[in-house]
This record gives structure tokens, sequence and C-alpha cells, in this order.
């Protein structure tokens, strides 16, 4: 058996976010960059199944620019065996990320797909369930626990009102939630080792699928500043000031 | 045009949230119909009749669409979805999880999480966890939508009469199993739709003092949130998370306790009316955003602060 990963570069989540003044998007250059944090949580279930003997592979794979490699490669330093860097210069719409996957499926022909359950740039949440779609596979998302029986598997979700319980056909689809796992570090030799894995190079347009933009992006801007507010020095003034001045209670 | 809204409902009732999805459906087109499916979900078609600006009610039963299984529900919506520019439910992990399996389908690039409706194809939605608004415009022929419900007025719950059309349910692919859901019981308000919230952080220390944080609750009839850290450390269970990638919440009065203010959480409260944080760290994120800074050791604050409520001596609607 064998999983592919589908890993994201992604602006790191403790970079406070800069608009550009021309509304075009967001500042980039010299920006710390680093996978998305749920892909992390993906990887590392892989490869903890890896290690419990059910599958022989993990395969990671990614789309963007050339340095997007970066995220495979760490991938491979916590487990992963080798690596797919499928390259882009241009943003593409999970719609475009999924006919990609789709076709990196059908040649790979994993019996699991995992990927984080959003990507904390564009939000989306859309790509592993559209994948599951275009495959006609069956998908748990927002995943928390993960158990892998014989041709199924039973699969914890968050959802809104608590937690569901469902059980999937293979293959399937899952998007993984922040709490289904604890990332682990890669250790120094085992980052030396990944060098030597091996990262196969595609060109997205290679692929003959129609990853076209469908969605014109017209402006980026800042969400309007929440001004600042006053420090009360007791609880009593405070319960005063909601009740008196805002009126909030 | 014309809207093909997807209800979210428990078989008995619609949630909610989905008034909240046909009022933002009414700011695009007028020509609204809904679509329940579910099992024995006679009441919630009734129910969505009643709504005074649905226009039609497309009612499909079948043991298979009892737990909204996202395989199962998918087929019924890209069958329906022939006859309508626009495909619309709810950003929460109901819409979140069929919507892009039917834009898939349909070939048709989903907008995410709607905040704002400029014209019937244009939009506006938060990225960078609220970082960023980015203003979006469609040019699928078919607009496949989840809108931020907390961002829209509920529609009207009464008044209306639409016919309910009967809808022959699909063939389902047969390859997932719902097994069971455990529901968080709680006699509180539900958090995405409290007037009031109080939220504890990894402040807390433990499960047991998140008694401090329930009092408050239930003294000003509040739900009860918690930051990532929290859930993440046990103290309380994941329906309660409220940031980026989990609930994200509009009451009057949001109160942080023990919260630092982690970007990802400031995703999930800040359009709160009014903001309250209590921190001992004098430099912690949350008072930047905060109305109301209390600089203080929350073990001492929370018993201090439900004492004074208890004072004012007002029963909290």
């Amino acid at each position: 058996m064998k999983i592919l990963v589908a890993v994201k570069r992604v602006i790191d989540y403790n970079v406070q976010i800069r608009v550009k003044e021309d509304g075009s998007g967001v500042h980039t250059d010299n920006v710390k960059m680093t996978t998305n944090p749920p892909d992390d949580n993906a990887i590392e279930e892989a490869v903890k199944i890896k290690e419990s003997g059910k599958i022989k592979e993990v395969v990671v794979v990614t789309i963007g620019e050339e340095k997007a490699q970066e995220t495979v490669r760490k991938a491979l330093a916590v487990g992963a065996d080798r690596g797919i860097h499928i390259k882009t210069d241009s943003y593409v719409e999970p719609l475009g990320v999924a006919k990609i996957l789709k076709k990196i499926v059908e040649k790979e022909k994993p019996d699991l797909v995992f990927m984080g359950k959003q990507a904390i740039d564009d939000d989306c949440n859309q790509t592993g369930q559209m994948l599951a779609a275009m495959l006609g596979w069956s998908q748990g998302t927002f995943v928390s626990k993960i158990e892998l029986k014989d041709k199924v598997m039973e699969i914890i979700r968050e959802v809104d009102e608590g937690l569901e319980t469902i059980e999937v056909n293979l293959p399937a689809v899952v998007t993984c939630d922040l709490r289904l796992n604890e990332p682990r570090y890669a250790s120094l030799p085992n980052i030396m080792k990944a060098k030597k894995k091996p990262i196969e190079q595609l060109i997205a347009k290679d692929f003959g699928v129609d990853i076209s933009n469908r969605i014109s992006q017209l402006k980026v801007e800042e969400p309007p500043k929440r001004k600042g507010g006053v420090k009360v020095t007791s609880v009593v003034e405070l319960v005063s000031k909601l009740k008196n001045e805002a009126k909030v209670i | 045009m014309s809207v093909l809204l997807i209800a979210e409902h428990n078989n008995s009732n619609l949630k909610v949230f989905t008034l909240n999805a046909i009022g933002a459906a009414s700011k695009i087109d007028a020509d609204i119909h809904v679509l329940v499916a579910g099992n024995n979900c006679e009441n919630v078609a009734k129910e969505a009749s009643a709504v005074p600006v649905v226009k039609k009610v497309l009612h499909s039963e079948s043991p298979n669409y009892e737990n909204y299984l996202a395989e199962n529900l998918t087929p019924l919506i890209v069958r329906l979805a022939e006859n309508y520019t626009h495909i619309i439910s709810s950003a929460n992990t109901f819409g979140k999880n069929f919507m892009p399996r039917v834009a898939a389908l349909l070939d048709t690039s989903q907008i995410s999480d709607i905040i704002k409706i400029n014209s019937s194809d244009t939009f506006t939605r938060p990225i960078y966890a609220g970082n960023a608004f980015a203003t979006v415009k469609s040019n699928d022929k078919k607009k496949c939508i989840t809108i931020r419900p907390t961002s829209f007025d509920p529609a009207l719950t009464s008044g209306g009469s639409s016919p309910i059309e009967k809808v022959e349910a699909a063939d389902i692919p047969n390859v997932s199993k719902f097994i069971k859901r455990e529901e968080t019981k709680s006699e509180r308000p539900e958090l995405g739709t409290a007037r009031v919230v109080i939220s504890g952080g990894r402040g807390l220390q433990s499960k047991e003092n998140f008694k401090l944080i329930n009092a408050i609750a239930d003294k000003l009839n509040g739900a009860v949130g918690a930051s990532r850290a929290a859930v993440d450390a046990g103290y309380i269970s994941n329906d309660h998370q409220v940031g980026q990638t989990g609930k994200v919440v509009v009451p009057d009065l949001y109160i942080a306790v023990g919260i630092s203010g982690a970007i990802q959480h400031l995703a999930g409260m800040k359009e709160s009316k009014v903001i309250v944080a209590i921190n001992k760290d004098s430099e912690a994120p949350i008072f930047g955003i905060a109305d109301y800074g209390l600089e203080a050791d929350l073990f001492e604050a929370l018993p201090q602060l439900l004492e004074e409520l208890n004072k004012l001596n007002t029963t909290q609607k």
C-alpha cells in the first residue's frame, strides 16, 4: 500500500501579513515561508502508518515555484520516501491543483491521499474534497483520528457539533486537522539522508489539464482596524464600563 | 439567474445558519430555491417553505441523506444544479464538506467563506486568517459559494408559504458509512450565535478551572469558547474552538480570559462588538484589539467578576 501526501508552501503562520499598497496581494519577498501547518500533520500521520508496517511507501507531492521543493525536502527528512515537485510560477486555484493531483494519483496509484484540511494562505478548504470527487473516492475531512483497517478506514472528524465517526472505503482522500498528531522534527542525520532521496520534477503545464484560473482577484486590502481600547484597573471598573458605557450587560 | 441553496438541518429542524445563508442568497437573486435532502425531514421542508424570501422548496427523501455524507449528497446537488446559476451553502463544517465536491464535478472554482456580496459575480472574502480581505470575481458560468454565516443577517422564518416540490433521490456511490456523532450537550446558547461569549485559553491551566469560565457564561447567558491551545491541551472539546480553523463568532460581548491573542485566534473573534481581555501578561497581543483590557490574574479576577455580576442582580436575556 502507498500513501500520497500533498503539501503546500505558505507564509509562516507567525508572520504578520502585510498587504501591498497597490492592492495586488500581500508581500512575500523576504518573508519566512514554511509548510502549511496541517500538511505537517498529514505527513506525520502517513509516516506513522508506514512505521506501523501497514503501508510500504510515502510519496510527497507539491505544486509551486522552484523553492516549493523545500517543503518536499522537509517531508523527506521526517520519513517520506520520495518526492514529486510540480513546477509552476503562477497561482493555481484549488480546482487546478486537484486536477493535477488527479493525474499524479492515476500514475502513482496510491491507496490513500493525505493533505491538510485547509491552507492558511487562501483559506479555501477545497482541494481534498475536489480531488476525492474527481476520482469518485470517499473522503474524510477535518480528521482528528484515523484507524486503518483492511480495505476500510475508520475516521473521527471534527465537526461543528462535536465529533463524528465515519467509515470510508479505500481508496480515500483524508484532510487532516491540527489535532490528528504532533508532527516530529527532523533530526540532523535524517536531514542529511533526505538530501539523497529522489525528487522528481515535472512541469505543471505539461499535464494537459486546464488549470487556468476562473477567479479574478480584483483587489486585496487591509481589513478595517479595530480601535485600541482602554485598560481598566479593576473588575469593579470593568463591570461598570460594560454596564454603563458599552451597555452590553 | 436563480439560486439553489442547500439547507443544513437535523431532519427535524433547519439549522440557524441556513437562515443566514438564505439571507445572503437573497442579496444575489430573488429566485431562491432551497434543497432539503434528508430522512423523514418533512418538517424541515415546511420550515423552509415558511421563510418568506424562499420561492420554492425542493424536498428529497432518502435514508442515504440522513447524516449528510458529502459523497451521498453530491450526486443529487449536481443533478439539480443544471437549472441554477448559483449553488450556495453556509461555510461551516456542513458546507465546507460537500461544496468542493459539487464544484469539482461542475468544473467550477468555488468561492469559499464570503463575507460580502458586491454583485452577482463579485464577492469579498477574508484570506490569511482575516489579515487581508480579497475581492474576487468569478468567471465561471455556475458559481459555487459558501457564505460566512455571521456576516449576514438571517432571513425571517415565518409568513411565507412557497410550494414544496418532491424531487427524487439520486444514486449514491456507496463508499462511506456514518457510524456515530458525539454531540456536546449543553444548556447554554450555541457558540456561533450567542450574544455573549466567554473564552478560556492556556492560562486556565486545567479542565477543572474551566468551571470559572462556565459560571460566568451561565450568569451572562453566554456560550463558552476556547483558544486552540486550550483545546489541544484537552481542557475542553474541539467544538468550542474559536479561530481560523475553528468557529467564527461575532457576539455583542466577547470575553477572552487567559488567551494571548495569536492571529489565528483573533481571526475567529475580532469582529465582536465589544471585546474584553483578562490576562496577566501586559504584553499579550489580545490587549491590542480589546475595548477593555484588565491586567490581572484570572484566578482572582474571575471570582470577583462573578461576584460583581451577581450584585447587578439582573437576568441576562
